[in-house]
């Protein structure tokens, strides 16, 4: 299987040598999320009610505003490497494959645009 | 070779090997990380772009997912929306420890039988101390 053979590399088998960047990506991220996360929930818990002046006006203050954007960026990248790892066990057919990697590449930069374009829209005042 | 095959045997999977805390940590980690992924991921943006598209959108985001005010489809959709609320705090609690308790391992400790137990037990706890603690700090002030 592509184990430095000629017709390995021809076929694209064997390790791209990208494993070492995921792992570590991994978990930088996943420090980030620790960081970021419990940021969302400590200021959400200590919000006085969930009105919708109260809430899109703490969204709208900078430190929020920028904390949610980083929020958008980090976990939809985490989540992406996480959910990769689970269908790379699961999933053995060809087609299957196809799907996730298209699943995996479009679903969370999608995501994470719509998220941060929410934000902007929010905390520069349109409406 | 053929008839070599059919009497091998097969890696054992999870119906085989008797249960034990680490092993239980371990598919908690991949059940909830997949469900923040799946259901978190998709409230947060509904969250944040009903916030976003003004008053209207942000209240039919609460009656979906909490109050259940505005008819039966709501109202059922809300007993879902808090069902899933709570679970996803718990869900970020588990996979928060149960990761700390990765980055401890990255670093070559706490592989030792019983200290690894300890601590695969310990993720457990602190996840449902931590939800009950927030839902009981969110809900009774």
């Amino acid at each position: 299987m592509g184990n430095g053979t000629s017709i390995g590399r021809v076929r694209g088998l064997g390790s791209s040598h990208q494993g070492t960047h995921h792992w570590l990506t991994s978990r930088l991220t996943a420090v980030g999320n620790l960081v970021l996360i419990t940021f969302l929930i400590v200021s959400l818990a200590l919000l006085p009610d969930y009105a919708y002046a109260t809430v899109r006006g703490w969204v709208a203050r900078p430190l929020p505003s920028i904390a949610l954007i980083l929020i958008m960026i980090n976990t939809f990248t985490h989540a992406r490497m996480g959910v990769q790892v689970m269908l790379e066990d699961y999933i053995h057919g060809e087609g299957g494959k196809i799907a996730a990697w298209l699943l995996v590449n479009i679903v969370p930069f999608a995501g994470a645009a719509f998220g941060v374009f929410s934000v902007l829209r929010i905390a520069l005042g349109g409406a | 070779m053929a008839q070599a095959r059919k009497a091998r045997p097969i890696s054992p999977h999870l119906q085989i090997w008797r249960w034990g805390p680490a092993m239980l940590v371990s598919i908690l980690h991949r059940v909830t990380g997949n469900g923040l992924a799946f259901a978190g991921l998709g409230l947060l943006l509904w969250w944040i772009g009903a916030l976003a598209s003004g008053p209207e959108s942000y209240q039919s985001f609460l009656d979906y997912t909490w109050t259940g005010a505005g008819g039966r489809l709501q109202a059922f959709t809300a007993i879902l929306g808090k069902v899933v609320l709570i679970g996803l705090t718990w869900a970020f609690f588990q996979h928060a420890a149960s990761g700390i308790r990765h980055l401890i391992l990255d670093i070559g400790a706490g592989y030792e039988l019983e200290t690894n137990a300890r601590w695969s037990v310990i993720t457990i706890v602190f996840s449902a101390i931590a939800t009950i603690a927030l839902w009981a700090f969110l809900l009774l002030r």
